[in-house]
């Protein structure tokens, strides 16, 4: 696909030009690892200033800024550091990273040597879903030229710095993308998230040692803050929300897929509307799930009031909400993984909130109860109700089952599987109602069988 | 447990009032000090912390401070301001610092208890009516304490396999696994034997061996005894017995010198199933299967149930009569025993000053597997050597016995649940020597003896044994004897009292018996009287026999030559 107009491609800048291929050969012709050199005549900690100045914020869904992240290590300990790249994607409705590994596999290298060097690692993982096969075969080509080049590996551009980097594929869970549930699979064990306190990642992570986990999208970031400087980076976005962010758009548009933006540059409206193509004809717009599967579901005819950080207060519609970090969070939701999931008026939002539903119970590590057991029983319950057997009480009770399981898990899973139940609940109540009510001809209608 | 020092203090707020707790403690045991449960499946004192069944949730807070200043923030009256987690937090991952604040009882945490109590019945089974946990089920208990008391669910619940065997000894219930996780950390930890797993995930997710592993080492059971649910049960206790039935009688295992601490169950006079009973200088929570079979001595084909004498049977005083005629007089010689207890030890060692006896005595020795069965397979070496019975360390034989028989230095020859004839005496050599015999089992010596004294088992007497760390321990009696037959002890003293037909009747009784011991050893004994040893077992100084060539090697609470870690 080729770029809209008002795109501004800083990460995936090539990664849709017909000259271009994910070999070594392409990316030095277009600058690639001049950043890398240019790291290496700074001082690490100096990179790290850079990184820490520029802003930027983790694109995996925390949004946790990554140079704050990296100060957290602990260096005392005096054992190895490790760094990861979490390619693990597998929230639904994000598809951003796959295409900087398949497109620009060496972007992503440059950027996790030049963390690599930042931090201090001798050791870098490439933590790859497993069902990106050809990307780790992508990666494993790029990692060899790489090497072959001088740019990774032993001596890195003839220095005495040295880190190599390894692609390691997943075992195929979501959970894996979590970071210490990834750091458990990398040691090779089950994906079971580790309890924070104390196993912190960056004083206690992979074999015990501080580790930095970052998102692809992240770590490429960091090769354009080192290339332009922590300061210039920053005047890309806004403040607090600095650079650009590739959202996918999926769902009901006439033209999905992967754009990338300066953060805050459009709003929710202008990218269903004006870039992605708009609706298909006769249909309305009924909600949008704004970062990916597990952000609070966005109604469309809702109102978001309140005050933004800095004090002005705002009266957003859902068309409204700035494509950020800080506009979908402002609106009770999340920018997360940037997966924008687009619902219209043919959508059944019970049908979809048991699609949801299905996908967290079947992910959930099982380790601990709130989100092993809630995340079952409210995919069974959601189930049911698409299957004619739907009560009036089922509203209330999903929500209660949501409750009880947000806020007492030991990972973020069971905030991602609780806030979709609770907001679909909350905001489309009615229609969960009206499903106990329903015909026996309109239970026999749906032709899609359930997972 | 250990009470630590003042300095290691400090002051905590539980549900608003001031607490002292030892320093770095988990807030589970914090609360417990005050008398406030946190329930728990997953916590196991003796365990890494997993942290996920949630249940102990609890709110937590600490003194918030100005970033700048460093100054504490107080509120409108002048109290420290207390910054609460927005979140509950697990109260077994949660250390408790100086000042911090939590709460046990709040609505919080009452919401949080029932939504983990619903969850984990969603898909549990609810077969309590067949079901062995109950009773001591940890999902009964906290059902009753901490649930709803109604159920919202009407899906269908999962199923699992029912009943796995996962060794020889362990079967499984996997409907009723809560996933806590602890046989699995047990298994790595403490047995050293990593055989268990989950497979599957989220609420499928089902424990099960490695493929190609079962669970089968010698500490398999414990994971029966940790399971805080009817998931993992003895496949030789399952659907015997209800446990309420059962009677609880605090013992000391005599498989090998660790001494492990257990609680005998038992019914109507009948032993059903051994556990172990917390001690943490000793065997923690702990202790072997082998251990735990022991009990099948009692009811075993070869216990001698009748006394005899010249090959007829009589009553008991009857035969102790006749044996007191082989030992007056007489040159006698006296095989002692270290799996006697420290009491029939002590009698032993009168009986052989009183008839100018010869000692000999043998250990029995195995493998140590460095946890919890020493290499010293008797209960109470250390108990002969303190009460004098041997100066050095006894050898696996009885060689010097055969010697002395050989040369015919012998005409009687008193022997205590011990088969000389396994241990190196030669048949031939015991012409013309009467045996007396007092044991619970018959064996190649009883069967040679001219008299027979059949007594009590470990079960149906009590004493105290001292184990490999020199902690004496009291044992407890479970069941009443065989009709007609008598403690070791009461043998013994009857013995002296018919040596010494004009001194005072000896006073059996183990105050008695603790009395003349402490008389006899001030500097080990002391005062200690058995009373107190029941309620609370001691460790005397061994560093005498500290040069002796110990057999045992390092292992759970065990060093050689330096005692328990204390």
């Amino acid at each position: 696909m080729t770029a809209h107009p008002q795109e501004r491609r800083l990460i995936l800048k090539h990664a849709d030009d017909p000259s271009y291929s994910n070999r070594i050969s392409c990316y030095l012709r277009e600058g690639g690892y001049e950043t890398l050199k240019k790291a290496f005549s700074m001082k690490p900690e100096e990179v790290g200033e850079e990184v820490l100045k520029s802003g930027v914020r983790g694109r995996g869904g925390a949004g946790f800024p990554a140079g704050m992240k990296w100060k957290f290590l602990d260096r005392k300990s005096g054992k190895p550091i490790y760094l990861i790249c979490n390619a693990d994607e597998s929230e639904p409705g994000t598809f951003k990273d796959r295409q900087i590994m398949y497109k620009d596999p060496h972007q992503l290298i440059e950027g996790m040597m030049i963390a690599a060097y930042a931090i201090g690692a001798k050791q870098a993982f490439i933590y790859i879903r497993a069902e990106f096969h050809e990307g780790a075969r992508i990666l494993n080509r790029a990692i060899q030229e790489a090497k072959d080049n001088g740019y990774c590996g032993d001596n890195i551009l003839g220095s005495s710095y040295s880190c190599d980097l390894v692609v390691h594929r997943g075992a195929g869970a979501y959970i894996c993308g979590e970071e210490t549930g990834l750091i458990e699979s990398l040691e090779g064990k089950r994906p079971n998230p580790r309890i924070k306190p104390p196993y912190f990642p960056a004083v206690l992570g992979l074999y015990q040692c501080p580790t930095i986990v970052n998102n692809v999208e992240t770590l490429c970031n960091v090769r354009h803050i080192v290339e332009m400087g922590g300061d210039e980076f920053a005047k890309i976005g806004k403040p607090n929300n600095t650079g650009t962010r590739i959202w996918c758009v999926s769902g009901q548009v006439m033209k999905p897929g992967y754009y990338e933006f300066e953060c805050g540059a459009l709003t929710l409206g202008e990218m269903i509307f004006g870039v992605c193509g708009g609706l298909r004809p006769g249909r309305t717009l009924k909600a949008v799930i704004p970062g990916g599967s597990s952000a609070k579901i966005l109604k469309a005819d809702e109102r978001f009031t309140g005050k933004l950080k800095d004090g002005t207060e705002f009266d957003w519609g859902l068309e409204d909400i700035p494509l950020d970090f800080d506009g979908p969070a402002s609106a009770g939701s999340m920018s997360g993984s940037g997966g924008i999931i687009v619902m219209d008026d043919t959508v059944d939002i019970v049908e979809a909130m048991a699609n949801i539903n299905a996908f967290y119970a079947h992910e959930s590590c099982g380790q601990c109860t709130p989100c092993r057991e809630g995340s079952l029983w409210m995919r069974k319950i959601t189930q049911r109700m698409c299957s004619g057997g739907a009560r009036e009480e089922d509203a209330d009770l999903l929500l209660s089952v949501a409750n009880q399981i947000e806020g007492r898990t030991i990972c973020a899973f069971g905030e991602a599987a609780a806030w979709p139940t609770q907001s679909f609940v909350t905001k489309f109540k009615d229609d969960f109602i009206k499903k106990a009510s329903e015909s026996e001809e309109e239970k026999n209608s749906r032709k899609l069988q359930l997972i | 447990m250990i009470s630590p020092s003042k300095e290691d203090l400090v002051t905590i707020t539980l549900n608003g009032v001031e607490v002292e707790v030892p320093n770095g403690i988990n807030a589970v045991e914090a609360a417990a000090l005050h008398g406030k449960e946190v329930p728990h499946y997953c916590y196991h004192p003796k365990l890494s912390v997993a942290g996920n069944c949630r249940m102990c949730l609890v709110e937590m807070g600490t003194p918030m401070r100005d970033r700048a200043t460093g100054e504490a923030i107080l509120e409108d009256d002048g109290s420290p301001k207390i910054g609460w987690v927005p979140k509950p937090v697990i109260g077994c991952a949660t250390n408790v610092s100086a000042g911090m604040h939590l709460r046990t009882e709040s609505q919080l945490v009452t919401e949080c208890r029932e939504g983990i109590m619903e969850f984990l019945l969603v898909n549990h089974p609810l077969d309590c009516p067949i079901c062995d946990q109950a009773g001591e089920c940890r999902l009964q208990e906290f059902a009753t304490d901490y649930g709803r008391g109604f159920s919202r669910y009407i899906e269908r619940k999962n199923v699992k396999p029912k009943r796995t065997r996962l060794g020889p000894r362990v079967t499984l219930d996997d409907e009723r696994c809560i996933l806590c996780s602890r046989c699995i950390r047990f298994s790595q930890e403490v047995a050293k034997d990593d055989v268990l797993g989950f497979v599957d995930r989220g609420s499928f997710s089902t424990l099960t061996c490695f493929p190609g592993k079962e669970l089968s080492n010698n500490y398999s059971l414990n994971t029966v005894d940790i399971c805080p649910v009817g998931a993992l049960t003895s496949t030789d206790f399952r659907f015997k017995m209800r446990v309420w039935f059962l009677k609880e009688t605090k013992s000391i295992c005599t498989e090998s010198s660790a001494g492990c601490n257990t609680i005998i169950s038992s019914r109507e006079g009948v032993i059903q199933r051994i556990t172990p009973r917390r001690n943490d200088l000793v065997n923690d929570t702990w202790m072997t299967d082998s251990g735990r079979e022991i009990y099948k001595s009692v009811k075993s084909e070869n216990r001698i149930l009748r006394p005899s004498a010249d090959g007829k049977d009589l009553p008991l005083a009857d035969a102790i009569s006749s044996a007191v005629l082989s030992l007056k007089d007489r040159k006698v010689g006296v095989v002692a025993s270290c799996k006697s207890s420290l009491e029939e030890q002590f009698l032993t060692q009168l009986v052989t000053q009183a008839t100018n006896a010869q000692v000999y005595i043998r250990g029995h020795f195995g493998e140590d597997d460095g946890i919890l069965l020493s290499a010293d397979r008797t209960p109470n070496l250390r108990g002969a050597l303190i009460t004098g019975l041997t100066n050095t360390y006894p050898e696996d034989h009885l060689n010097g016995l055969n010697q002395a028989l050989a040369s015919g230095e012998l005409e009687t020859l008193l022997v205590l649940d011990e088969d000389i004839f396994s241990s190196g005496v030669d048949q031939q050599n015991l012409k013309d020597v009467d045996i007396i015999y007092l044991g619970t089992h018959s064996n190649a010596t009883s069967k040679a003896a001219r008299v027979v004294l059949p007594s009590f088992t470990v079960f149906e007497r009590e004493g105290s044994f001292i184990n490999r760390s020199f902690i004496v321990q009291a044992f407890e009696q479970a069941i009443p004897g065989p009709v007609g037959l008598s403690s070791q002890l009461e043998i013994l003293s009857q013995i002296l009292n018919l040596l010494h037909p004009d001194s005072e009747p000896l006073d059996a009784t183990l105050n008695s018996v603790w009395k003349s011991m402490g008389e006899s050893f001030p500097d080990l004994i002391g005062a200690s009287n058995f009373q107190t040893l029941r309620k609370a077992p001691f460790q005397i100084d061994g560093s005498k026999w500290f040069h002796l060539d110990f057999a045992e090697q390092s292992a759970l609470n065990f060093e050689p030559m330096k005692g328990a870690h204390v």
